[in-house]
C-alpha cells in the first residue's frame, strides 16, 4: 500500500488525479450543498461558459511547456483585440462573418509569429517580449475604439446563439469548439514529433538541439499556437459578449496560467497534460458556480480561492520533486549494493 | 595524406577555433581510420571535448577543413552530424529527464502508425529489445528517464547513439559514472562496433581503459596538436609526458637541500574519505612543518581534495580528524575556526575582490573569522597590511591601492597575506604560481618553504609544475582519477618520478 502510494506520488500523471480528485470534491461539495447543482447542465455550463478561457489555456500551455521561461503574456490582449476587431469591422464593413473570422485568426497568428521571432532569434526572454505584445495590442484594441462596440450583425448573432442539444440539455458552438480543440492539442502533444519535441525541449533545450531537435522551429511553432489559440478564444468570447471592448480579457492570461498551473503544468516546463489543464480551468468554474448559487458572496472569492489553490499547488509540485528524486536516490544506493555481490 | 585515403573516413586538418578571446584550438589535426578506436588525449582544457564538438556541428570552426568520407563538410548543426552518420556520447548525459526511456531512444525518429501518428507500442517494445539486445539491460522503458541513476541514463545515451545508423561514433568520457561491469559491458559493444566497420572516438581520463580498448591515440595540448600515434608503440611514460609537455630525462632530479623537515604531529588526517565523484576513499596525513605536494594531471582531482580538506565540498563516508581529534564539516568558516585556510586556485574568480584596496582584501579573511560586524580599529588594520606587505614584499604604491592594479604576482601575494593573517596551522596553495613571472614564482617557493621551516605550518602545495613540487615540497601524494595512487618522500621527489607515478609505472616505496 504505501509503495503503491509512493509510486502514486513518483508518477508524471500525480498531479493531474490531484486535480482531477480535487474538481470532484468541489463539485460533490456543490450539489450536495444545493439543489439542482448535480445536474448535467450545471456541468455543461462549466464548458460553456469557460470556453474562451479553455481555448486560451491550451495556447498558453504549449508555452509554458516549451521551457525556457516560456509564457505568454499577451493572450488576454489578443482576446480583446480580436473581438473589437470583428466588432469594428462588422460594423463598418459589409464582410461576411466567415471572412471576419479568419482575418482576426491571422492577426492571432501574426502576434504569435513576433513574440516566437524575438524569442527564438534574439534569444529574449519570453516574458518581456509577450508583455511588450500584450501592451501593443491593447493599445491597438482603443485605437480602434475607446468605447465599446456592439456587434449587431444577424448571421453572427445565429452563430453566437448555435447550440446542440444532448437529451435534456444544451452546449454552445464555442464550447464544441472548445473541447476539440483540447482534443487536438492532446492528441498533438502526444502523437506527434512536434509535441514530444515541445516536451523535449522544456525539459532540456540543450539536450534536445544535440539530438536533433530543431528547437529554435519548435519554439517559434509553440508561440505560433498560443496567438491563434488567443484569437480563437477571442472569437468565442466575441460570441459570449457579442462586442468588442478594450477591457475585454483583462487578466484572462493570468487566469489561464493559474489554470495551467493548477492543472499540472510546471513552471520549468517540460512537464503538463491538457485534459489536466481544461480540469483547472474547470475547477474555477465550479468555484463561481459555488458562489453563484450560494448567492450571497462576493465573486472575488473565486480569486480568493485560486490564490490558494495556486500556492498549494506550487508546493506539491516542489514536494513531488524532491520526492521523485529521493526515491531516485535510493534506487541508485540499492542498485549501488547490488552490484557487488554479483561481480 | 601520409597514407591511401581509402583507410581513412574522417580528416580534419588546420582546425583553428575561437571563443570571444580565447584560441581554444590551434591548427589541431585529426585522422580517423574506418574501424578503429582512436583515443584523443590531453589534460583538462586541452581542447578535446572542442574538437569534438567542432566535428558534430555544435561549435563552427574559424579555420580549416573536414573531410568525411572522401567529402568536405561543414556540419552547422548536431542534426546535420548525425544524419551524415556521425553519432554522440557526450561527457554530461544529454538527455531530457522529463521524457521516457523510450523516447529518449528514439526521439526525433519514432516509429509511426498508419495516421502518421507515435506508435507508442512499437516504440516500448523497440527501445525494451534493443537495450536488452545491445546492451543487456532490462528496465521498465516506459518509466521517465530522471527514475533511474546517472550510470543507467548514460548506458541510454550509449543505447541511443548505437542505435543510429552511424559511421562514427564518438564517446566522450563515457565511463566516469559507469561501475567496471557497465564499463566491461560498454567495451564489449564497442569492439561489435568495430568490427562491424565503425570508426569509434573514445575520450577518457583512465589510462588503463585507454590501453585496453584503443588501436590509436591523437594527443593535444592547449589546443594544439601533439601528434597520433600507436598506442601498443607508446609506453605510457611517453604519453604523459606528451600530454603535459614535459620531456623525461633521468638525470632530472633536483637537489632536495633546505627543504623543510616535519614533526611527527598530524595537523589533519583523512581515513577513508569519500566525496562521490570528486574523492576517492582516500586516507592521508598531514604532519606539523611539512610542505606536502599534490601531484597529477589536471582534473584527476587535486583541487576536490582540497576543496574538501576547506570544507568546500562534504565527504559523505570516513573521518577527518584535526589535531587528533575528529570534526564534522558543514562549511569553510568551520575549517577557518580551525586555522585552515585556502587560497584557491582562480584567483581572479574566488580569491581577489578588485574594487576593494589591498588593505581591505588583506584583512578580509580575518574579519569574516572575527565575525561581520566585529570592528577592527583602522590602526590595527594598517600595521596588519603594512606587517604584510613588507614580509611579502608586495609591490605597491601605498596600502590604499585597488588590488585590480596590481600585477597577477603581487595579487597572489595578498591573497596569501590574507589567508596569513588567520594565523593558520594548515595552508593549502592551489596553483599559486600560475600565471606568475618567474622571480616571483621563486618567491612564492621559497615562503612556502620559510612557512613551514620558521613558522611550523604546514603548506599543502597543488601545481601543475612538478619542477616547483620537487623544489618545495618534503612529500608528493600522486592523485590520479579522484585516487591517491602513491605517495613519494624525500630522495624519491622528482620530476621523473612524479611522471611515472602519474603514469603508473612508479610505485614509490609507500
Amino acid at each position: 500500500m504505501r509503495k503503491f502510494f509512493s509510486n502514486l506520488v513518483a508518477s508524471p500523471m500525480f498531479s493531474f488525479y490531484v486535480t482531477g480528485l480535487l474538481f470532484i470534491i468541489l463539485f460533490g461539495f456543490g450539489s450536495v450543498s444545493f439543489e439542482g447543482f448535480f445536474s448535467p447542465q450545471v456541468f455543461l455550463n462549466l464548458f460553456i461558459d469557460n470556453a474562451p478561457l479553455i481555448i486560451v489555456t491550451v495556447g498558453i500551455t504549449f508555452t509554458i511547456l516549451s521551457g525556457g521561461g516560456g509564457i505568454d503574456l499577451s493572450v488576454g490582449a489578443v482576446v480583446s483585440l480580436t473581438c473589437m476587431t470583428l466588432a469594428v469591422l462588422m460594423r463598418d464593413t459589409t464582410l461576411s462573418p466567415y471572412v471576419c473570422m479568419p482575418l482576426v485568426l491571422l492577426i492571432g497568428i501574426a502576434v504569435g509569429l513576433i513574440n516566437g521571432f524575438f524569442i527564438t532569434f534574439f534569444k529574449l526572454q519570453p516574458f518581456i517580449v509577450t508583455l511588450g505584445t500584450m501592451f501593443l495590442c491593447r493599445g491597438l484594441t482603443a485605437m480602434l475604439s475607446r468605447d465599446s462596440v456592439g456587434i449587431s450583425n444577424e448571421e453572427y448573432g445565429n452563430l453566437a446563439f448555435t447550440s446542440f442539444e444532448i437529451g435534456d440539455c444544451f452546449i454552445s458552438l464555442g464550447a464544441c469548439i472548445a473541447l476539440v480543440v483540447v482534443v487536438i492539442a492532446t492528441i498533438v502533444l502526444r502523437y506527434t514529433s512536434f509535441g514530444r519535441g515541445v516536451y523535449a525541449i522544456g525539459g532540456n533545450e540543450q539536450s534536445a538541439r544535440l539530438m536533433g531537435l530543431r528547437v529554435d522551429r519548435i519554439r517559434l511553432a509553440v508561440y505560433v499556437i498560443s496567438g491563434f489559440c488567443a484569437a480563437l478564444g477571442g472569437i468565442a468570447y466575441s460570441w459570449i459578449m457579442l462586442s468588442g471592448y478594450t477591457l475585454h480579457g483583462l487578466g484572462m492570461e493570468m487566469d489561464a496560467i493559474a489554470s495551467s498551473v493548477i492543472g499540472g503544468t510546471q513552471l520549468m516546463g517540460g512537464v503538463g497534460f491538457i485534459p489536466g489543464t481544461v480540469l483547472g480551468v474547470m475547477i474555477q468554474g465550479t468555484i463561481l458556480t459555488i458562489i453563484s448559487f450560494q448567492g450571497t458572496l462576493s465573486a472575488w472569492w473565486t480569486k480568493i480561492v485560486v490564490g490558494i489553490l495556486l500556492c498549494l499547488f506550487i508546493v506539491m509540485q516542489a514536494i513531488v520533486t524532491e520526492h521523485r528524486n529521493k526515491l531516485m536516490n535510493l534506487k541508485a544506493e540499492s542498485s549501488g549494493k547490488k552490484a557487488p555481490k554479483k561481480a | 595524406m601520409q597514407e591511401k585515403n581509402d583507410d581513412y573516413i574522417l580528416h580534419m586538418k588546420n582546425i583553428d577555433m575561437f571563443f570571444p578571446g580565447v584560441k581554444a584550438l590551434k591548427d589541431a589535426t585529426f585522422n580517423l581510420k574506418k574501424g578503429e578506436i582512436h583515443s584523443l588525449m590531453g589534460e583538462n582544457g586541452a581542447g578535446k571535448s572542442t574538437l569534438v564538438k567542432v566535428l558534430t556541428g555544435v561549435y563552427q570552426k574559424t579555420n580549416g577543413t573536414i573531410e568525411y568520407d572522401g567529402r568536405l563538410i561543414e556540419p552547422k548543426t548536431p542534426l546535420e552530424s548525425q544524419q551524415i552518420g556521425i553519432s554522440t556520447v557526450y561527457q554530461e548525459v544529454n538527455l531530457c529527464a522529463n521524457l521516457t526511456v523510450a523516447e529518449n531512444i528514439y526521439i526525433g525518429r519514432e516509429p509511426r502508425g498508419k495516421l502518421g501518428q507515435i506508435d507508442w507500442a512499437t516504440m516500448n517494445a523497440n527501445a525494451k529489445k534493443l537495450l536488452h539486445e545491445e546492451m543487456g539491460i532490462d528496465i521498465d522503458v516506459t518509466k521517465v528517464l530522471n527514475f533511474y541513476p546517472v550510470a543507467m541514463q548514460q548506458m541510454i545515451a550509449i543505447a541511443r547513439a548505437v542505435d543510429t545508423q552511424c559511421r562514427i561514433l564518438i564517446l566522450d568520457e563515457p565511463t566516469s559514472s559507469l561501475s567496471d561491469k557497465e564499463t566491461e559491458r560498454l567495451f564489449a559493444i564497442m569492439r561489435k562496433l568495430k568490427a562491424q566497420g565503425i570508426s569509434i572516438i573514445f575520450i577518457s581520463h583512465f589510462l588503463e581503459q585507454i590501453y585496453t580498448i584503443c588501436d590509436r591515440v591523437t594527443i593535444l595540448r592547449d589546443g594544439v596538436y601533439i601528434g597520433e600515434y600507436d598506442l601498443k608503440d607508446l609506453p605510457r611514460i611517453q604519453l604523459i609526458s606528451k600530454m603535459m609537455g614535459k620531456e623525461v630525462r633521468e638525470d632530472d632530479i633536483e637537489s632536495n637541500v633546505d627543504k623543510s623537515v616535519p614533526e611527527e604531529t598530524d595537523v589533519i588526517a583523512f581515513d577513508h574519505v569519500t566525496v562521490p565523484g570528486k574523492v576517492k576513499d582516500l586516507t592521508m596525513n598531514i604532519k606539523k612543518g611539512e610542505v606536502i605536494g599534490l601531484g597529477g594531471l589536471l582534473g584527476s582531482g587535486r583541487t576536490e581534495i582540497a576543496e574538501t580538506m576547506f570544507g568546500i565540498m562534504q565527504k559523505t563516508n570516513g573521518t577527518i580528524k584535526i589535531d587528533g581529534t575528529e570534526v564534522s564539516v558543514k562549511s569553510p568558516m568551520d575549517m577557518m575556526m580551525k586555522r585552515i585556510a585556502f587560497c584557491p586556485e582562480d584567483r581572479k574568480v574566488q580569491g581577489i575582490i578588485g574594487d576593494l584596496s589591498v588593505r581591505e582584501n588583506i584583512i578580509l579573511a580575518m574579519q569574516a573569522k572575527a565575525g561581520m560586524f566585529k570592528h577592527m580599529p583602522r590602526s590595527k588594520q594598517n600595521e596588519l597590511a603594512d606587517y604584510y606587505i613588507k614580509l611579502l614584499r608586495i609591490k605597491v604604491s601605498d596600502r590604499e591601492q585597488l588590488i585590480k592594479n596590481l600585477s597577477g604576482g603581487n595579487q597572489q601575494k595578498v591573497i596569501i597575506a590574507r589567508w596569513l593573517a588567520t594565523e593558520p596551522n594548515l595552508l593549502i596553495l592551489d596553483e599559486p604560481t600560475r600565471g606568475i613571472d618567474v622571480g616571483t614564482k621563486t618567491e612564492i617557493e621559497g615562503l612556502a618553504v620559510k612557512l613551514a621551516k620558521e613558522n611550523r605550518m604546514s603548506v599543502v602545495f597543488i601545481s601543475g609544475e612538478m619542477g616547483e613540487m620537487v623544489r618545495t615540497c618534503s612529500r608528493v601524494l600522486i592523485i590520479r582519477d579522484h585516487e591517491k595512487i602513491t605517495e613519494l618522500n624525500g630522495e624519491e621527489i622528482s620530476t621523473a618520478h612524479i611522471m611515472q607515478a602519474i603514469a603508473g609505472d612508479y610505485h614509490g616505496h609507500a
